[in-house]
């Protein structure tokens, strides 16, 4: 389906800026309740987020979510990374995919551009094991930092017995809880 | 002393701390009383609320959406289900909207009057706990009454609201709402022009606008520093557009700003709900097309026309994969911040990625900041100040 | 034969005096729970008892039948050693503190340097306790409150010093009988600030609110005591109320006229020459430790160096201004 009108005028002109300036970057273009998504190539990512931000028509200054989405089966290169940019002045929003296959699992960060992305990059690493190109402090935020896995992965389960893989630290609590108890009843 | 003999302080404050509102542990470095370095450490509550939604119907993921910010779950509840009404394209009846936003503004209060009670008690100021936990008690009540529920209501249904209200609960808030402003009066008596207490909020923990946008904060924080952004305003949401109130805005943007925002705040919410009783519609409270995702659910009937893309790849595939996964993003102005939802659908009965967008997370990232060179007292009033619920940030 | 009978007496004395102290510690701790409870729209303990009368002496039980624990890494001899060093210092002060005229169990001439020094006497308990506990936050606590207490010491002092002035004399008694003499009987209006810095300073030297600081629930958890339980932390809590009593009383002997009545009074109002000394006194002491109670409801806590420059910015100059004015009148 081709973008018709009724959309909003706005957010098409933004989407010709970006098509203009980068076109061997942009995959294409969708829009859905009045929001739009770019989907783009991950190379020159982090030139695509700063024109978006400096730019004075646009002026995306404001980063409201970095994340990303598994489309495991769907669609190779399997991960999106999806950046959410807020416009403050301009009151206009937009989405940024940025396509990051399993066997190069890395893309640039962007937490130099948008303090807040330093967080959010890393939860992003820790629930989906995608590495950030010179990101500070590049460490596992929501799981245990000795955590085996990626958890928001597809291939990830979510009611399993992991059996050998239970999480060790966990194990080994146990382990001493239990050595303890024997010791307080002797 | 040699100066390699000279080492810092490690304090570990948390997860057990009686001023870390939940289990937030910081690391802090000090140097005599002054910190040094602050680093946070999260994630003693994480539940995998995003990963257990993609195992759950779009009906049972809204009582997970309590469990977030459970000092306003009302909002998380309103949050989410917006996000799924823009997915399916449903539209409430508008007593609906009315008695959301209604029902929002009363957990705003809520969630302010916790936040004040707790910052005060950070700082000192036991009497102002008990103050403010009176009125609480009686908005609590009145969820009660609706809901049946006082804190985890699940009250919000994807298409409206569950159960309509009477005319006693509108009756005992309009008491409420009209006897408020001299409650604020009287938490404004304790605090807001005592010495001590703008002595440790005054130039404390200051931020500035750019740094502000930088770091993400929304809500009370980014609007203490002058900022004006409001979802409520820039993308209005249920009865919001049609409701008059202001934004209040601080100036400094230090913890003293960020108190006096969320006090206005809360007079302005009081304004909003007698807007909301005085104005409230007849009708229905639940949209008759909401019938469509009964549980156990069925899948998603999306209209494939609504989805309008254009590629610029050769690829047969991409048309159908863009179609498959048609994706939304909603927010609303939670009493934190703007917490979103971004919501991946793929036509069946279950999310096919949540995502929650907490502002809490991204607040607590920004407390290093804030801490940095100042005092260990300074760390607790900032934590306070930028009023944080671990189980959103963790979620 | 009359070492003997002195000996005995003094044994007497202050094992009836001690348990009369006691007893009122014990309750001041009820009435605080009453009257912060009555400011903070609640009732305060009501199940023990009619009004919840009995409820300290519940807690005295409780306490004492709760498990004693000691870190594993503390310092175990100093551990224990701390609450007494606390508790002795805080008793030892009411040995020279005059209840009423001649009701005082030892009425040495330097009773006032005597109290301060053994007040000061009590942080060496705070540091001990901090010290052997081996956790951070009571470490930082007993630092906090080692500062505090060196330097609140130097405004307490010399805030008294105006009245040391003025009754020529370092006897308590003495002092009494001296504020006597004057028509209004009480150097509280010639020494109206030497007053307001001694109360201050007295806030602090006693940890309370505003300047809690030592003991921050929500900063250092409870400061120097954190590791403590049961009768040893009920033995620095009773120092604690104890320090409050001792503070007040001094205030009430040094700047209210201790047990006597302003003379003006008497002549006027003749009858109230029939209310015994002793309750005089104890309505000073009384309105004292309310005011530390009606603080702690209404007050927020001071930070750590805002409090140290109100120590030695504010307090010690006013102090020594003070100290100036009374000599020039003195003199004059």
């Amino acid at each position: 389906m081709k973008i018709e009108e009724g959309i909003n005028k706005s957010l098409l002109e933004i989407l010709k800026k970006i098509r203009e300036k980068y076109s061997e970057e942009v995959l294409w273009f969708v829009c859905f309740r009045d929001e739009c998504t770019v989907a783009v190539k991950k190379e020159k990512i982090r030139d695509i987020l700063k024109y978006l931000k400096d730019t004075p028509s646009l002026e995306f200054d404001y980063l409201v979510d970095l994340t990303a989405v598994d489309y495991l089966g769907f669609r190779e290169p399997r991960f999106d990374v999806v950046y959410y940019l807020m416009s403050i002045k301009h009151k206009h929003r937009i989405r940024i995919k940025a396509q990051v296959s399993e066997q190069e699992c890395f893309i640039d960060t962007v937490s130099d551009i948008w303090a807040t992305a330093n967080w959010f990059e890393r939860e992003c690493f820790d629930m989906f094991g995608i590495k950030f190109k010179g990101h500070p402090d590049l460490r596992r935020i929501l799981m245990p930092e000795d955590w085996i896995g990626y958890p928001l992965r597809k291939d990830y389960p979510v009611y399993s017995n992991l059996g050998e893989k239970e999480w060790q630290t966990y194990k080994e609590l146990k382990e001493s809880a239990k050595a303890w108890k024997e010791n307080e009843t002797e | 002393m040699r100066q390699s003999d000279v080492k810092e302080l490690i304090v570990n404050m948390g997860p057990q701390h009686p001023a870390t509102h939940g289990v937030l542990r910081l690391v802090l470095e000090l140097e005599g009383e002054v910190v040094k370095r602050c680093t946070p450490y999260i994630g003693y509550l994480h539940r995998g609320v995003e990963k257990l939604s993609e195992d759950l119907t779009y009906v049972q993921c809204l009582p997970l959406t309590d469990r977030l910010d459970y000092l306003s779950s009302m909002i998380n509840n309103i949050g989410f289900c917006l996000a799924v009404e823009k997915l399916m394209g449903i539209n409430i009846p508008k007593r609906a909207k009315f008695i959301r936003t209604l029902m929002g503004e009363m957990a705003r209060i809520c969630s302010h009057l916790v936040w004040l009670a707790t910052h005060a008690l950070d700082i000192g100021a036991m009497t102002v706990f008990l103050y403010t936990m009176r009125d609480r008690e009686y908005l609590l009540e009145l969820f009660e009454m609706v809901v049946g529920a006082r804190l985890t209501v699940s009250y919000p249904r994807v298409g409206g609201v569950r159960c309509d209200i009477n005319e006693e609960f509108l009756d005992k808030l309009y008491r409420f709402i009209e006897d408020f402003p001299n409650k604020i009066q009287q938490y404004e008596t304790l605090i807001d022009r005592n010495r001590v207490w703008l002595k440790r909020t005054k130039g404390v923990g200051v931020i500035t606008a750019e740094e502000a946008i930088n770091w993400g904060l929304t809500g009370p924080p980014l609007r203490a520093t002058g900022v004006y952004y409001d979802v409520r305003k820039f993308f209005p949401y249920d009865a919001y557009d049609e409701v008059e109130f202001e934004v209040p805005l601080g100036k400094n943007g230090d913890i003293y700003d960020r108190y006096k925002c969320r006090m206005q705040e809360m007079r302005q919410s009081a304004r909003i709900i007698k807007q909301c009783i005085e104005k409230l519609p007849t009708g229905l409270v639940l949209a008759e097309d909401a019938l469509r995702i009964r549980m156990p659910a069925s899948p998603l009937k999306i209209d494939k026309k609504e989805i309008q893309f254009e590629v610029y790849i050769e690829d047969k595939k991409i048309e159908e994969f863009i179609q498959k996964f048609p994706e939304v993003y909603a927010s609303v102005e939670s009493p934190k911040g703007e917490l979103g939802f971004y919501i991946v659908c793929d036509h069946s009965a279950k999310p096919y990625r949540m995502r929650v967008r907490a502002p809490s997370f991204v607040h607590i990232a920004v407390l290093p900041k804030l801490c940095e060179g100042f005092l260990v007292a300074d760390v607790i009033a900032n934590i306070g100040s930028i009023d944080i619920v671990l189980g959103e940030c963790d979620r | 034969m009359d070492t003997v009978y002195l000996i005995f007496i003094t044994t007497v004395k202050t094992a009836v005096y001690f348990g009369i102290l006691l007893l009122h510690v014990a309750y001041a701790t009820y009435t605080e729970r009453k009257v912060i409870g009555h400011i903070q729209l609640r009732l305060g303990p009501m199940i023990v008892g009619p009004h919840g009368i009995l409820q300290p002496i519940a807690d005295i039980v409780k306490l004492l039948f709760k498990e004693d624990i000691i870190p594993a890494k503390a310092d175990k001899f100093i551990f224990k050693l701390a609450p007494f060093v606390s508790l002795s210092a805080a008793l030892s002060t009411f040995a020279v503190i005059p209840v009423n005229k001649n009701w005082v169990i030892s009425d040495i001439n330097v009773g006032l340097l005597y109290v301060l020094g053994i007040a000061g006497l009590g942080t060496y308990g705070v540091i001990f306790s901090g010290w052997a506990s081996n956790s951070k936050y009571a470490f930082l606590g007993s630092l906090r409150s080692t500062a505090q207490m060196i330097s609140y010491e130097v405004a307490l002092g010399l805030s008294l010093v105006g009245v040391v002035l003025m009754a020529e004399s370092f006897n308590l008694s003495e002092i009494v009988n001296r504020q006597n003499e004057y028509w209004y009987g009480m150097f509280l209006f010639p020494q109206i600030i030497g007053y307001f810095v001694f109360v201050v300073s007295m806030l602090a030297e006693t940890n309370r609110l505003p300047f809690d600081l030592p003991e921050a629930e929500t900063e250092l958890v409870a400061g120097y005591f954190v590791e403590y339980s049961g009768i040893r932390f009920s033995l620095f809590y009773l120092a604690e109320y104890l320090a409050m009593f001792c503070m007040s009383s001094l205030a009430a002997i040094c700047f209210w006229g201790g047990w006597s009545i302003p003379p003006i009074l008497v002549k006027t109002f003749p009858f109230l020459s029939i209310i015994p000394g002793v309750v005089w006194f104890l309505l000073k002491v009384y309105f004292h430790i309310f005011l530390f109670f009606w603080l702690r409801g209404t007050l927020p806590r001071y930070r750590y160096d805002q409090l140290m420059a109100i120590g030695w910015k504010i307090l010690i100059p006013l102090a020594l201004i003070n100290i100036v004015i009374t000599s020039l009148l003195k003199i004059l």
